[in-house]
């Protein structure tokens, strides 16, 4: 049993949450009463079958997505109740995101883009793309500082949007299928990263993913089916350390 | 956990933080040079669109009212009341030339005669042409510019004068004669030898029949054997300190006629010719197609812009950016595209109008309609992101979160 999972405070608390889309015939109810604790500093994967949930429930638990009913405290804020303006601020502060598709701003240099969330929390520009270059060092992409996203591979794009993601020093992340859209060993290198650079006491990452070679890279493991979670289990810490010598 | 407001203090245009903001919204615009081009090239398609027609209208205007322009170096017109156009040809009595000499405040007065008459050309050509009479002593509304010939050649014997501009269109001899007429040449009017003893150049007239000038009293021999009661026109000279209304008043109460100014006179001639040929309704209608096709160019390529970079906006609304600072940018965007735009559409319209006028179509841009221009470009770019906005207002997960 991981020592950080299930210790201190939840960063997240979902209690009978539930997402429905369109009314009546058309309805479609996609949580069905979530039931979740995320503790600080542990990764977290949401694994189900495609349209089981997955994006609603980070969605929700981001506050991109209002949800139809329940609770949902997330570091300490009800997010049913926070108004949309001040969601979008909260979520500039707190949240970082990773995307399926990276999402970098295609006009943009990697430096630029990972300068973003600093200059959303305005931060000068000089001191913002200098940080984003000790961001991107750590990465792993120093020598890429000065590239656009096209002229990078895809999982040095990944590894792009985990500096953005990361650059503000948010306390949760957000990923959605952050290896989908890369080979079997880029993919691999991708999750070591947000395990090693991601990782920490504070910090909490919330990873959904199809890929089943991933698992071991999590402290735990919600399964999700139709709008519900059917079990959690638990990674042992061994298990983790050694996926992390796998490369 | 919730921060202070970013909108609190100064207005956040002026934050430095901002305008970096706005600095990625033109790196989003200006890093895809195909796209950015595209968009210039939509809104500059519009604005030409929407400007070149609006200038053929006015151009078609104008030209109703060259006549009267040309000849107008009187305060008032006076004519049978029931005249509509400037080549509406109501005979006046000659007699009114001396009750209009007699009124108060006037300084001078000369008669003028106009009217469609049909001419033979020397091999034989048949056509119609418009006869001005000017003033026998005075010359009163000769055109302005002379090219061969001096004005006064037009006392010589049988003299006519033609149009330079026109007549190697309107004047060339189809029966075998193979050319233009021209000065030297002897034609018939109405069975009376005629003589052109020089030509003239003026304005572009909407009338495609050819202007021959000529004297008053040998414009009524032509058109009527000598008919002293064709007179079209009494021009009307007021004296420098004559009240205009005052004096019109007198005028018409003493001839019965109506006197209009120059002005109330092109207005009138424009009015009737836009209205009865149709062309208000045509052109109006070009305009409105034009307006309406430019207008959904310019919209439909500022929804594509804002659609392509929905992922991008939704990426930056999911990162903390405001709805407040994501409309400025869009703003920012669809302003300098705008701008750029209009400018180019503007500027080619006009070039256009330029080669069209030269090749002596009608076109004429006065300062209004790029100003209309302007508001219909800005009108379209607001509305098109308007629509946009509420696309990326409306973050979807989906859009972010897609593969
Ligand atoms: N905006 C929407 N309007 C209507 N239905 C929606 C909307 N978004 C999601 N849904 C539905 O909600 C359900 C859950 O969708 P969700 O995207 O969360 O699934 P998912 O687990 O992420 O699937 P995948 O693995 O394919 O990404 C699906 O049935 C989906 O069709
Ligand atoms: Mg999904």
């Amino acid at each position: 049993m991981s020592l950080l999972s299930t210790s201190g405070t939840p960063v997240v608390s979902c209690r009978q949450l539930r997402k429905n889309f369109g009314s009546g015939e058309n309805q479609v109810q996609a949580l069905r009463g979530i039931n979740l604790d995320i503790y600080p500093g542990e990764l977290m994967m949401l694994v189900g079958p495609s349209g089981c949930g997955k994006t609603t429930l980070i969605s929700v638990i981001a506050g991109i997505l209002d949800a139809s009913a329940g609770e949902c405290q997330v570091l300490g804020e009800n997010l049913l109740t926070l108004a949309s303006a001040a969601r979008t601020q909260w979520r500039g502060k707190q949240i970082g995101f990773v995307f399926q598709a990276y999402n970098l701003l295609p006009t943009l240099t990697a430096a630029e883009n990972v300068a973003i969330p600093l200059l959303v929390q305005k931060l000068p520009r000089s001191q913002a793309l200098k940080q984003a270059a000790e961001m991107l060092q750590r990465v792993g992409l120093a020598e890429r500082i000065q590239a656009l996203p096209a002229q990078l591979s895809g999982g040095q794009q990944q590894r792009v949007a985990i500096a953005r993601a990361l650059v503000h020093q948010p306390p949760l992340l957000v990923c959605d299928e952050p290896t989908s859209a890369l080979d079997h060993h880029t993919g691999h290198q991708v999750m070591e990263l947000l395990r090693r650079v991601a990782t920490s006491a504070n910090r909490s990452l919330i990873v959904v993913t199809h890929d089943a070679r991933i698992f071991p890279f999590a402290d735990r493991i919600a399964h999700i089916e139709d709008g519900l979670i059917t079990h959690i289990a638990e990674n042992s810490p061994a298990l983790i350390k050694e996926s992390l010598h796998v490369a | 956990m919730i921060n202070t407001t970013p909108m609190d203090g100064a207005s956040p245009l002026f934050k430095s933080e901002i305008v970096i903001v706005y600095a990625i919204a033109l790196k989003m615009l200006l890093g895809d040079r195909l796209k950015y081009f595209g968009l210039i090239a939509g809104i500059a398609f519009a604005a030409m669109l929407i400007a070149q027609q609006a200038s053929i209208l006015v151009g078609f205007t104008k030209q109703t009212g060259a006549f009267i322009r040309d000849t107008a170096q009187a305060d008032l017109w006076i004519m049978d009341p029931q005249v509509r156009f400037s080549q509406d040809h109501i005979p006046l009595r000659e007699i009114m030339v001396h009750t209009v000499r007699g009124t108060p405040g006037v300084q001078w007065a000369v008669p003028l005669f106009q009217g469609f008459v049909r001419a033979r050309m020397p091999d034989g050509t048949n056509f119609t042409l418009i006869l001005v009479g000017l003033d026998d002593s005075s010359l009163t509304g000769a055109p302005p510019l002379m090219v061969e010939g001096a004005l006064t050649d037009l006392r010589r014997d049988r003299a006519v004068f033609i149009d330079a501009g026109t007549s190697a269109k309107k004047l060339r001899m189809k029966n075998g004669g193979n050319r233009p007429m021209q000065v030297g040449d002897t034609f018939s009017i109405m069975d009376h030898q005629a003589y052109i003893a020089g030509s003239y150049r003026s304005r572009t007239s909407f009338f495609w029949e050819p202007v021959l000038y000529t004297t008053y009293s040998r414009a009524l021999t032509f058109a009527a054997g000598g008919d002293r009661n064709l007179l079209s026109y009494v021009m009307v000279k007021l004296l420098p300190d004559a009240s205009l209304e005052q004096t019109r008043a007198l005028l018409q109460q003493r001839t019965g006629l109506a006197a209009r100014t120059n002005e109330e006179f092109i207005q009138l001639t424009a009015d009737y010719i836009l209205n009865e040929t149709g062309i208000l309704m045509n052109f109006g209608f070009a305009i409105l197609l034009g307006f309406a096709i430019g207008s959904l160019v310019a919209g439909q390529t500022f929804y594509n812009f804002t659609l392509d970079n929905l992922r991008h906006y939704g990426t930056l609304k999911a990162m903390g950016v405001s709805n407040r600072t994501l409309a400025g940018m869009l703003f920012l965007q669809v302003a300098v595209v705008s701008v750029l735009g209009y400018g180019i559409g503007v500027g080619m319209g006009s070039a256009l109008g330029l080669l069209m006028s030269s090749a002596g179509l009608a076109f004429s841009m006065p300062w209004q309609i790029p100003a209309i221009t302007a508001l219909a470009i800005l009108l379209v770019s607001l509305l098109a992101s308007w629509f946009s906005l509420r696309r990326v207002f409306a973050l979807e997960p989906a859009v972010v979160f897609k593969g």
